[in-house]
């Protein structure tokens, strides 16, 4: 299988901390990627260290068909290049609507010249309709995004990553704090999503990540524990170490 | 459908009516016009306020939609002002000295036309040699397009290395600040070309220009107002679009911009420099009318005056800025003027020339503490604006965004 993303013997180090060791992590296009583990594991440094925000003291991640190095890139060209990040708490542009933050993530050139002369085209606004719809916000476009529920922003999050259309989806902790209908929605839409490109979820709760149902990699201690289907994982003996306690 | 420009934002419409109407009504009021009821001094001041409300206009784009604190704008003005400044003093020395010496016998070469200038000028600083500063001095054209270059500059060098090291918030703040004291500093040693702390002086007088000053100032005021009401319409144009809807979100949450695909430096810079560059067009237009510029109007104090203006008329609305920055500064000019009696409180006597400063603060404590959203806000009571309720949040992590009751609808 094509690989997407490589990330191999990646370590960083925090004052002393390594909060990544030796990691190496592969997801190929169109595949559905679940990361578990306790706090303190490297998950969302992992994520940092992807999307440019850290750069790792050593090791690889290497992207696309191209085989191009991320390491020495810019958040924002990261982002370009096709790798979208959602964080854990829901980050949106409160002081804007629903219809302008989806906008701002539509896939368009980023120059601030072109930004500057931009005038919305009819396919534009189209394409932010099918979006708010896909995320169940299809009435909400004319709202302050401020007034949304937790749980509205996060599908209004989740749907401003796929108007940047990404070809690696990150999402830190989508159902953080949901209600159960909340969850099942935000599952299918990150399923749906899987099917065209890649999707890598950080997620605490086993019950969200058994119905996501789809290969999961545990982290500990900033490198892969064990990897695999999730009874597999669950099954083995490190695993019930760690997340039980020794 | 897609509506006009004007259409969508109403309120720039209402703006440029009442500029229009306000400086046609001053005009006829004026003693250039032979009406007299408003006195030349006076005609002045209100140019030079129209010149504060646009470098306003240029805060606001800074820090009311981007979010970045800059505490330095005033170089820009100042620069702006220096630039227009040598050339009408240069003109205006030369036309002195060509006339004095018209009765000598020996016509003057060029050359000792211009040795004469430089000792006219630089006297004052013990010199008589130009620096090479003065370079473009006889130059009106290149000397108004160094209005626009020498601020867009400096603020793209300075913002370059300010905003690529990812400088922000306070700390962003007090670099501006030592900028500006910095030019401040270095305008004021002799050796620097510009007079040291004498400055510019005489520019009210236009080189070849008979007309009086009354005249000159509504030529002025009609200049300053076109300035600003053009200023404003471009600064509402930036900030209604798309790129509105970036830089706003720089200012509310900069890092989750950079993660959507946006380079946050590069839509710093931009706005950054256009209002360096506004400002100091801004600062081209003020200093004729004040007569005289020097280092201490680039003191790092007047870049902290401007943010009061835009904090009190309300940031991140246009016209928040504007009313500022005119209601401030036109109500400091009476203050700071001797003109308001001083209040006998028995056991002590309230100067207010001195007590002014006071009030300023407090009063800008008092907005920014219970009503944030400044005098522009009271708008809201008449257009209903709503607000969502977000229990006291901010609008997003970073220093720069808006709190909760800057919010609007």
């Amino acid at each position: 299988m094509r690989t997407l993303l490589e990330v191999s013997g990646v370590s960083v180090t925090f004052d002393g901390f390594r909060a990544i060791n030796n990691l190496s992590f592969q997801i190929g296009p169109a595949e559905m990627r679940a990361i578990i583990g306790p706090n303190g594991a490297g998950k969302t440094t992992f994520m940092d260290i992807v999307t440019g925000k850290t750069r790792p003291d050593e090791g690889r991640v290497i992207w696309g068909d191209k085989s191009i190095s991320l390491i020495r890139m810019s958040e924002a060209q990261i982002a370009r290049a096709g790798i979208g990040r959602k964080f854990q708490r829901p980050t949106v542009f409160e002081d804007q609507n629903v219809f302008d933050n989806l906008l701002l993530a539509l896939k368009k050139n980023r120059n601030p010249f072109s930004v500057l002369t931009y005038r919305r085209s009819d396919e534009d606004a189209r394409k932010v309709r099918e979006l708010a719809e896909e995320i169940g916000l299809a009435d909400q476009l004319a709202r302050k995004s401020g007034e949304l529920s937790h749980g509205q922003k996060q599908w209004l999050e989740i749907g401003m990553l796929l108007a940047q259309d990404p070809q690696l989806l990150l999402v830190d902790e989508p159902a953080a704090g949901m209600t159960v209908e909340e969850r099942e929605h935000t599952t299918a839409i990150l399923v749906e999503a899987a099917k065209t490109r890649a999707v890598v979820v950080v997620e605490h709760d086993m019950e969200f990540v058994r119905r996501l149902n789809c290969k999961v990699t545990v982290l500990h201690e900033g490198s892969v524990l064990a990897e695999g289907s999730l009874d597999h994982v669950t099954a083995n003996k490190d695993v019930i170490d760690v997340y039980l306690g020794r | 459908m897609r509506q006009s420009f004007f259409a969508r934002n109403p309120s720039v419409v209402i703006f440029l009516c009442c500029l229009a109407a306000f400086t046609l009504v001053v005009s006829l009021l004026s003693e250039g016009a032979g009406t007299g009821f408003i006195s030349t001094s006076f005609i002045k001041t209100l140019g030079k306020t129209l010149c504060l409300c646009l470098i306003a206009v240029a805060m606001d784009l800074v820090w009311g939609y981007t979010g970045i604190l800059s505490l330095g704008h005033f170089a820009f003005f100042g620069l702006g002002g220096y630039m227009i400044g040598m050339w009408l003093m240069y003109e205006r020395t030369r036309d002195i000295v060509v006339s004095s010496m018209a009765n000598a016998q020996i016509p003057p070469t060029e050359q000792e036309v211009v040795d004469a200038i430089g000792t006219q000028i630089f006297g004052v600083v013990g010199s008589s040699e130009f620096p090479l500063v003065w370079a473009f001095a006889d130059s009106l054209v290149l000397q108004l397009a160094m209005v626009v270059l020498i601020p867009g500059l400096l603020a793209l060098v300075f913002g370059w290395l300010a905003f690529r090291s990812r400088v922000t918030g306070v700390y962003l703040s007090i670099l501006t600040q030592a900028m500006t004291l910095a030019l401040s500093l270095y305008l004021f040693q002799n050796d620097s070309g510009l007079r040291g702390n004498n400055g510019l002086s005489g520019l009210q007088n236009l080189p070849g220009v008979e007309a009086s000053q009354a005249v000159v100032s509504i030529w002025f005021l009609w200049a300053s107002a076109v300035a600003l009401g053009l200023g404003y319409m471009l600064a509402a144009w930036v900030v209604s679009g798309k790129f509105g809807s970036v830089i706003r979100g720089i200012r509310d949450d900069e890092a989750r911009v950079r993660f959507l695909g946006y380079s946050v430096e590069g839509y710093k810079l931009f706005i950054f420099v256009l209002s360096a560059i506004i400002a100091g067009i801004a600062g081209a237009l003020y200093y004729p009318q004040a007569g005289i510029i020097n280092p201490a109007e680039v003191a790092p104090i007047a870049s902290i005056y401007l943010a009061v203006w835009v904090a009190i008329g309300g940031r991140g609305r246009l016209y928040g800025a504007v009313i500022g920055a005119a209601f401030v500064s036109l109500v400091s000019t009476w203050f700071t003027g001797g003109q308001v009696p001083s209040l006998d409180i028995g056991f002590y006597r309230i100067d207010w020339v001195e007590w002014w400063q006071v009030i300023l603060g407090l009063s800008f404590v008092i907005v920014t503490l219970f009503a944030p959203k400044g005098i522009g806000g009271l708008f809201d009571l008449i257009t209903d604006r709503v607000r969502p309720d977000r229990h006291g949040a901010d609008y997003g992590p970073d220093k720069g965004s808006f709190q909760e009751a800057e919010g609007r609808e």
